[in-house]
């Protein structure tokens, strides 16, 4: 894990934390992590700052849905980085395929299960 | 206090502003405070700047483009927008977490503030500065707060046809002590009609199955023309209100001519899409082209190809040309459009994520808010040279005082 990455994490609570870490590490495998410590930035500025127009800066939700942790309680991070990837028809959520990769996408869905680092 | 007291003061509040607010110097510049509330002063060349991450806001002075103050404790100020007094002595910033703040701008301090709701989008204030109101996602509806208490007057839930609680967008005066506002999800136009009866019992005209999702709405500088935005629906919904009664009529029916649309990152804007040459520029969704519809019979005229999907495009105050920006992820540039030709005569790209364009109210110079650069920048609306940078946390809004007194601001 880079310093980046461990600073990152070192700013959740314990138990987030170590829930973090088994997300980062299923999420990225050791020898090839899909979503290197410069990209988690780049994602965590997209959603805070992007996403961010409808969903809020905090998340709390707008337009969009509230995407903070106990909102997507019933939902997998499979299914959020499916929603992102693809987008909802019949609402204003667009496909971000084309800007993220699924790898951005899953990594995205895992972080906001989490609570989005700051 | 002499003059030379007051260069010389101003000249190190300017130095403070500048250099300080790079690296966040709060409290340099809020000890610089009271010498700057001490000089007498007019507000007509003044605004406010929304520093959208950090929930603070900047008093920015446009005749030597500096900063006069930061003020924090607004809130979660994504998408936050603000009017003014009509003294132009207060601004009223409303966040997305519901806080409707009074920010005194001569002073630079919070004069009051309330959380009104759980998640608003967006306020207004009466023709006759009383009452400001504000839309809210969370719980719906519309809150109308007493200007100078902020003390709640009324509260209008948007109940649609389909008995169901709304959010609301859209929010806009209009003249006659009148709100009007689109209910987004009821796809409905509601005018609030605070002129008749006590002010905490409006009169309410609701136009129902105007269209789906009217996800913004602007009115026209003379208070006549109500123009609603669709999504997912290829279309505007024009209300005139000078007609009686009121009916809204679809406008610009099938845009796309059938063509895919590209998938939206960011929704369009109407605040600012004012006249030019008998004409107003439109978004059209999921589209990097702007239409053009005759200002009288709200007919297609025109079209422009754009770099991207159009934000906003706000019309210089002389009506000559139009500065428009554009969504995720083509936010670094802003292009101008000739009002006469509807051709783009000048293209920049200021930087990552241009989020606003104001110009100052005769229209000599163009602020822009450059999100990601941590900047605004000020250009000559005539040239498009760039005349200075300012430092900004995360700008978003720009907003000149000369608001105060136009319609629908």
């Amino acid at each position: 894990m880079t310093l980046a990455t461990s600073r990152l994490i070192g700013r959740w609570s314990r138990p987030s934390r170590l829930a973090a870490l088994a997300v980062l590490a299923a999420a990225a495998p050791e020898n090839a992590p899909a979503v290197d410590a410069a990209r988690q930035a780049d994602l965590v500025q997209l959603v805070r700052q992007d996403c961010g127009s409808c969903h809020g800066l905090t998340l709390k939700g707008g337009l969009g849905k509230p995407l903070e942790p106990a909102a997507l309680a019933g939902i997998d991070a499979a299914g959020i980085a499916e929603i992102i990837l693809s987008g909802v028809p019949g609402t204003p959520m667009p496909p971000w395929q084309g800007l993220l990769s699924r790898e951005d996408a899953e990594w995205i869905a895992a972080a906001l299960k989490q609570g989005l680092p700051e | 206090m002499s003059r030379i007291g007051n260069a010389t003061r101003r000249q190190l509040l300017e130095r403070l502003a500048l250099g300080g607010l790079a690296t966040a110097a709060a409290p340099s510049l809020a000890r610089a405070t009271p010498a700057a509330a001490c000089r007498m002063r007019g507000t007509g060349d003044l605004g406010l700047v929304v520093e959208r991450a950090t929930g603070s806001v900047l008093i920015v002075e446009s005749t030597g483009r500096t900063i006069l103050h930061r003020v924090t404790g607004l809130g979660d100020l994504s998408h936050a927008s603000a009017v003014f007094s009509r003294d132009e002595r207060f601004a009223y910033v409303f966040g997305r977490d519901g806080g409707l703040t009074k920010v005194d701008i001569i002073e630079g301090r919070i004069e009051r503030r309330v959380v009104q709701g759980g998640n608003a989008i967006g306020g207004a204030i009466s023709d006759d500065g009383r009452l400001i109101a504000v839309s809210n996602y969370e719980p719906g509806g519309v809150r109308v707060f007493d200007a100078a208490t902020l003390e709640r007057i009324a509260d209008v839930p948007a109940i649609g046809a389909d008995g169901k609680a709304s959010k609301t967008v859209g929010l806009v005066d209009a003249p006659g002590r009148r709100f009007l506002y689109t209910l987004y999800d009821a796809g409905e136009i509601w005018i609030a009609d605070f002129s008749q009866s006590a002010a905490s019992e409006p009169v309410i005209t609701r136009l129902a199955g105007v269209g789906k999702l009217p996800y913004d709405a602007s009115i026209s500088a003379d208070g006549r023309h109500y123009i609603a935005g669709l999504f997912g629906e290829d279309g505007l919904v024009h209300l005139d209100l000078w007609a009686e009664p009121a009916r809204p009529r679809r406008i610009l029916d099938g845009y796309g001519r059938g063509e895919a649309p590209l998938p939206v990152f960011k929704m369009p804007h109407l605040e600012g899409w004012a006249l030019m040459d008998g004409k107003y520029l439109l978004p059209a969704v999921a589209r990097h082209e702007l239409i053009a519809v005759d200002a009288r019979s709200f007919t297609e005229v025109g079209r422009v190809k754009t770099h991207g999907q159009p934000i906003f495009a706000v019309t210089r105050p002389d009506g000559r040309q139009a500065w428009v920006n554009f969504a995720h992820p083509l936010n670094d540039t802003i292009q101008v459009v000739d009002a006469a030709s509807l051709a783009i005569v000048h293209e920049m790209k200021p930087g990552p994520a241009v989020l606003h364009i104001e110009f100052t109210p005769r229209g000599h110079e163009a602020w822009v808010s450059v999100r990601d650069a941590n900047r605004i920048d000020v250009y000559d609306a005539r040239c498009f040279a760039k005349l200075a940078e300012l430092p900004a946390e995360k700008p978003s809004g720009i907003f000149f005082t000369a608001r105060a007194h136009r319609i629908g601001q």
